[in-house]
């Protein structure tokens, strides 16, 4: 047992020091996670789950993401804070290359997911592969019209899973994952779009679960939802975390605050700073985050 | 300045009291157009069974057109009008769909797709003659098809795929993007999006495009006479089913026919005053058939609508 965890310390520490290694090839003054690790006790450093490096984006001419460095921690949640307009929603849709449903969207540089280090927005990368391994809940919850089983069971339907049994011990998984089985345990064949927004909502992080994503991508995932729905959601994003690394976009600070490990402040389009949530609210070095999070502008 | 501004309370109370009255009237010219337009309608439908109601009766839908007037009846045409119905349907349903799907979720946003879709909208406001021609060139002495049920059903299937392509797209167009990109998001491919989550959504505009365009063609006149409708059959198609193995015969799709407005139009056209009861009858039926099939489109619509809610 100490052995394996030893094993895997090493192996994590190795990893960090490969994404320092990295880091000190780009500019002096990018924000990066990893000096961040550097600080921390080396037990609890977290790989790598995902890098965004050099990542420009454009819509036709117009560009929405300007040189974005940004190191995703395995297994924690990251979350993206700024004011409206500030690119951290396209940003999130980059990592499952989204943006390649509409027409003259162009990337540039490169989003690296560990361990196998496929760039998710790199041209040769299919962006059905990158959807299959990437999940995403969306801002408003958006089931299909379907019962709640065919909703939770549709994406291990497309990985070719039919079998009876097979499926119905994969979406209770995800259903109890998502908290809401003891809801929906006694109406999988009603449709998910009987339920409250709430509910619709934990459906959707169950469908996208059912899959098991490697990143679970959440855009604004309760700027729908009452609050009681929205104390639900922020507490099951919080236990998500051992099972799924998770990246959230939220407009909602106190919820930035709440749920997340790490914050990332954007602003027209550039990455101004990140750090440890706790500092980010507390302490942040930049004047602009500070500018935000006390509520002079947003 | 604010002080100034405000209305006093006598002075809010007029104009609004104009303004609702205004209101009102709009509403009650409204409501006197609506009963205009039904009221024609009513009042066309009466008329026909007024002057049909001598020859409604059993003998009427079961007869073959005859020289005398209270002989005569409908069942070749009502049979005719049926089969090519069916046809249509068969034709208009795969090629308008598959039309629309590749306009809507497929094609490139360029020029050559901007003048398809212009073009597949003029094609609504072609004449129906127009077809017909067309249809008597191409089916008819091209193809081979002959004056058939298979070239009637063709030339009408034609005549309403624009109002199917139309329609199929609005309904496809109607399925929200956050579903599209629920399914995406999932790993789905374009095809899969469209036939899990797309197609099935919008079934029920799909179908009552279809059937709106069917109640177009019911009453068409124009392109089957120009085909060469016989307007004199005393003869029913081959059965489509035999007790025969392969229990199904396609002789039927080759055969001559009437249909239903080209035996009203024969009867209109005759001098003796007899046959204009045998007209009003089966126009009053033709007309039915028409709103049935509308009833039809719109208790489709409904039941989709209850059943999805965005």
């Amino acid at each position: 047992m100490n052995t394996i965890s030893d094993t895997m310390t090493a192996n994590k520490s190795r990893q960090a020091a490969t994404m320092q290694g990295e880091t000190s090839a780009q500019d002096s003054d990018t924000p990066s996670l990893s000096i961040l690790m550097d600080d921390r006790k080396a037990s609890r450093a977290n790989a790598a789950k995902a890098s965004a490096e050099k990542l420009n984006f454009w819509y036709g001419s117009n560009q929405a993401l300007k040189n974005i460095n940004l190191v995703i921690p395995e297994h924690q949640v990251s979350a993206l804070i700024g004011p409206s307009g500030c690119g951290k929603s396209t940003f999130l849709r980059c990592f499952n290359r989204m943006h390649d449903l509409q027409a003259d969207t162009k990337y540039e540089g490169a989003i690296t997911l560990r361990p196998d280090n496929v760039n998710l927005v790199g041209p040769e990368t299919d962006p059905i592969e990158v959807r299959m391994r990437i999940g995403m809940v969306f801002q408003k919850p958006n089931p299909f019209p379907k019962s709640v089983f065919e909703n939770v069971a549709y994406g291990l339907r497309l990985r070719g899973v039919n079998g009876r049994t097979e499926l119905a011990e994969r979406v209770e998984k995800a259903l109890r994952a998502a908290a809401i089985w003891d809801e929906v345990k006694d109406r999988l064949n009603e449709s998910a779009l009987a339920l409250s927004g709430g509910q619709m909502q934990r459906v959707c992080i169950a469908r996208a679960l059912a899959t098991d994503p490697e990143i679970l991508l959440f855009d604004e995932p309760t700027s729908a939802l009452d609050p009681i729905a929205t104390a639900k959601i922020e507490e099951l994003i919080t236990e998500l975390r051992s099972r799924v690394t998770i990246l959230i976009v939220t407009h909602n600070m106190q919820q930035a605050a709440r749920v997340s490990d790490f914050t990332a402040f954007m602003y027209l389009g550039e990455l101004v700073e990140v750090d440890a949530t706790s500092k980010i609210f507390t302490n942040p070095s930049k004047k602009a985050t500070e500018d935000y999070i006390t509520g002079r502008y947003g | 300045m604010a002080a100034t501004a405000h209305l006093t309370l006598e002075e809010i109370r007029k104009g609004l009291s104009w303004r609702k009255q205004l209101d009102k009237a709009f509403t009650v010219l409204g409501l006197a157009l609506l009963f205009c337009c039904l009221g024609i309608l009513a009042i066309l439908f009466f008329d026909l069974v007024r002057d049909g109601s001598s020859r409604f009766g059993w003998d009427f839908f079961t007869s073959f057109p005859s020289r005398k007037a209270e002989n005569a009846g409908i069942l070749s045409a009502a049979v005719g009008t049926m089969l090519i119905m069916v046809v249509t349907a068969l034709v208009a349903l795969p090629l308008g769909v598959a039309a629309a799907i590749y306009l809507e979720e497929y094609a490139p946003k360029n020029w050559f797709t901007g003048i398809i879709e212009i073009n597949v909208t003029n094609l609504a406001g072609v004449p129906s003659i127009i077809y017909g021609l067309l249809a008597l060139g191409l089916f008819v002495y091209q193809f081979n098809f002959g004056q058939s049920v298979l070239t009637a059903g063709l030339t009408l299937a034609l005549l309403i795929l624009p109002i199917v392509i139309v329609a199929t797209r609005e309904s496809l167009r109607a399925v929200p993007k956050a579903i599209r990109e629920a399914a995406y998001g999932l790993g789905a491919t374009r095809w899969e999006v469209t036939k899990d989550h797309v197609l099935p959504y919008s079934t029920g505009g799909i179908l009552t495009g279809l059937i709106l365009g069917l109640s177009r063609a019911i009453g068409e006149t124009a392109p089957i006479i120009t085909i060469g409708a016989l307007s004199f059959i005393a003869f029913l198609p081959p059965s489509p089913v035999t007790g025969e193995f392969p229990f199904l015969n396609f002789e039927w799709l080759m055969s001559e026919f009437t249909a239903m407005p080209i035996q009203m139009f024969n009867w209109v056209s005759r001098p003796d005053q007899a046959f204009q009861a045998n007209a009003a009858a089966a126009g009053a039926i033709l007309l039915g058939m028409t709103l049935a099939m509308n009833a039809v489109a719109i208790w489709i619509r409904y039941r989709f609508r209850k059943k999805i809610s965005w």
